[in-house]
């Protein structure tokens, strides 16, 4: 039993009576509890892929489903979380991390009893009461993360969210969320450009190619967990790395460039 | 054999501050009293006709009569009365019409050209029109105080909603969020600042509003007096209620911004 079946999912915009293709159909099928990276160059439908299952936007075909239900066009099933953080700049940390709990009705005092807890252990302690502009953006990414674990889905997404922090911040947030992610079990849809993330994190990589987005490869990374720092360094790593870079290098070039 | 010792420089920070707050408070208490001090003694030599100019201790003299044998303190709060509750009225449905775009983006791209219409309108010019309507009495103040401020707030008002982030929206309705949820949560505060920016315009506004209608036609208020003083040439009774409405305004003001810090709470205000 999978926890999350993509099936035939495409997505077709008409731009200028012309039909753009941003994602041929596409078909995922994923356990429940798995780490999965989703890899390829900019305008792949990588987004478009993520706004479907989070049910922002409807397929052209197909279907999503979780827990084998059909979910398409119906939002908050799934966790999402962007690039940006998105926080409500005039709420402190602590309640815009109940944010999603709040909307599910619970009262304000519930949820900070149930997030406070969570905002200690994952690094947030002494921040509560801060407001986002006086954090750093790794601080900040971390409280947009925390806001989605603690609306309590099973399944996350995460379209980049560490791809504005510096190499440093963002090996340390690498370190953090697969802590989270083993502490919790959830089962993780990760976007990335980066492909030392890429295998670093996940159990699955998924590569799409360039523009119509097509499903190109889906490769296991076979490395040991818990993952340190030396793991970067292994000869598996490297091997993986080169798998990847020569799936990414048959890309074709755009228009125009030679 | 002793060094000589080095003299050290050191900054203080908040020193320079304080010293330039004091400076800069002392300065403006000092300009204050040096206009008033030059106004009496122009007028008292003459160099300035006292008839036309009045002077600061005449105005002082016929303000008090004015207020404890007079009508000015009922005046004062009729007036006072008249453009809160236009204020309060204009910046409340104001508000509402500006949030209210945010529900339909077809009912808001029809009337917003009808908006910035309206808001071309000299609202002042209504004035007759407005009393042959409401009457003489206090609703047809409020009327206007109410027309002069009530679409510069929905124009501010609909600049806020034209800035919120799509991605918030987004994010919103990912945490499984209805409309409602996205209105309260995030489309009522991110508007705040465009609507607290044109607090201060409006209470200055209705003020205007207030008073022209009071000099069309009252039986009551500052706007009256100042009209009936002018009829009988009594100019130093004007210039009481000219120094009367400007203390009014500058004490409007100052709870205006008092009203802000309470709204905004560490947010800043949006032209």
């Amino acid at each position: 039993m999978y926890k999350l079946k993509v099936v035939d999912a495409s997505k077709i915009f008409r731009r200028d009576g012309q039909e753009v293709v941003a994602l041929q159909e596409t078909t995922m099928q994923i356990p429940a509890g798995r780490f999965v990276s989703i890899i390829g160059p900019s305008g792949c439908g990588k987004s478009t892929l993520f706004n479907m299952i989070a049910g922002l936007i409807k397929p052209t075909t197909g279907k999503i489903l979780l827990d084998g239900q059909n979910i398409v066009g119906k939002s908050g099933y799934v966790g999402y979380m962007l690039q940006k953080d998105l926080l409500l700049p005039w709420r402190t940390i602590l309640d815009n991390v109940i944010l999603g709990l709040e909307i599910r009705g619970v009262s304000k005092r519930e949820a900070r009893k149930r997030a406070q807890p969570l905002l200690e252990r994952y690094g947030l302690k002494g921040f509560e009461n801060n407001y986002p502009p006086e954090l750093s953006g790794g601080m900040r990414q971390r409280a947009a993360l925390l806001r989605t674990l603690l609306y309590d889905q099973d399944v996350i997404l995460l379209d980049e969210p560490f791809g504005a922090l510096d190499a440093q911040t963002r090996l340390q947030m690498q370190g953090w969320l697969l802590r989270i992610w083993e502490d919790f079990q959830k089962t993780i849809l990760f976007i990335t450009h980066d492909i030392d993330e890429a295998i670093y994190l996940s159990d699955d990589i998924y590569v799409l190619s360039h523009r119509p987005g097509k499903l190109k490869a889906k490769i296991h990374v076979e490395l040991e967990r818990p993952r340190r720092e030396e793991t970067l360094l292994s000869d598996n790593f490297i091997s993986l790395k080169q798998t990847l870079l020569d799936l990414l290098r048959e890309e074709p070039k755009d228009n125009g460039t030679t | 054999m002793a060094q000589p010792e080095k003299k050290r420089y050191i900054e203080d920070e908040k020193k320079r501050q304080q010293r330039m707050k004091r400076i800069v408070f002392g300065g403006q208490i000092g300009l204050g009293i040096l206009v008033i001090v030059l106004w009496e003694v122009l007028t008292r030599f003459e160099v300035m006709d006292p008839y036309y100019w009045s002077s600061p201790s005449t105005i002082y003299e016929t303000a008090k009569v004015a207020f404890l044998e007079g009508t000015l303190w009922d005046d004062l709060v009729y007036t006072s009365l008249a453009t809160l509750a236009g204020f309060a009225a204009g910046t409340l449905f104001g508000s509402l019409i500006g949030l209210s775009f945010w529900w339909s983006a077809y009912y808001s791209r029809i009337s917003e050209p009808y908006l910035i219409a309206f808001n071309a309108i000299p609202k002042l010019a209504l004035g007759p029109v407005i009393v042959i309507l409401f009457g003489i009495g206090f609703f047809s103040k409020v009327m206007l105080a109410f027309l002069m401020t009530v679409i510069v707030t929905a124009l501010a008002a609909h600049s806020g909603i034209k800035a919120i982030d799509k991605d918030l929206e987004k994010l919103l309705y990912s945490l499984g969020a209805k409309r409602r949820h996205v209105f309260t949560k995030v489309v009522v505060p991110t508007t705040m600042p465009w609507i607290v920016s044109s607090l201060r315009i409006n209470i200055a506004l209705a003020l205007a509003g207030t008073i022209v209608g009071e000099f069309i036609s009252s039986r009551q208020g500052i706007g009256r007096m100042i009209l009936y003083a002018g009829q009988i040439l009594d100019i130093d009774l004007v210039w009481v209620g000219v120094v009367v409405l400007s203390l009014l305004s500058m004490l409007m003001y100052a709870g205006t911004v008092s009203l802000e810090k309470l709204l905004l709470r560490g947010q800043e205000p949006k032209q």
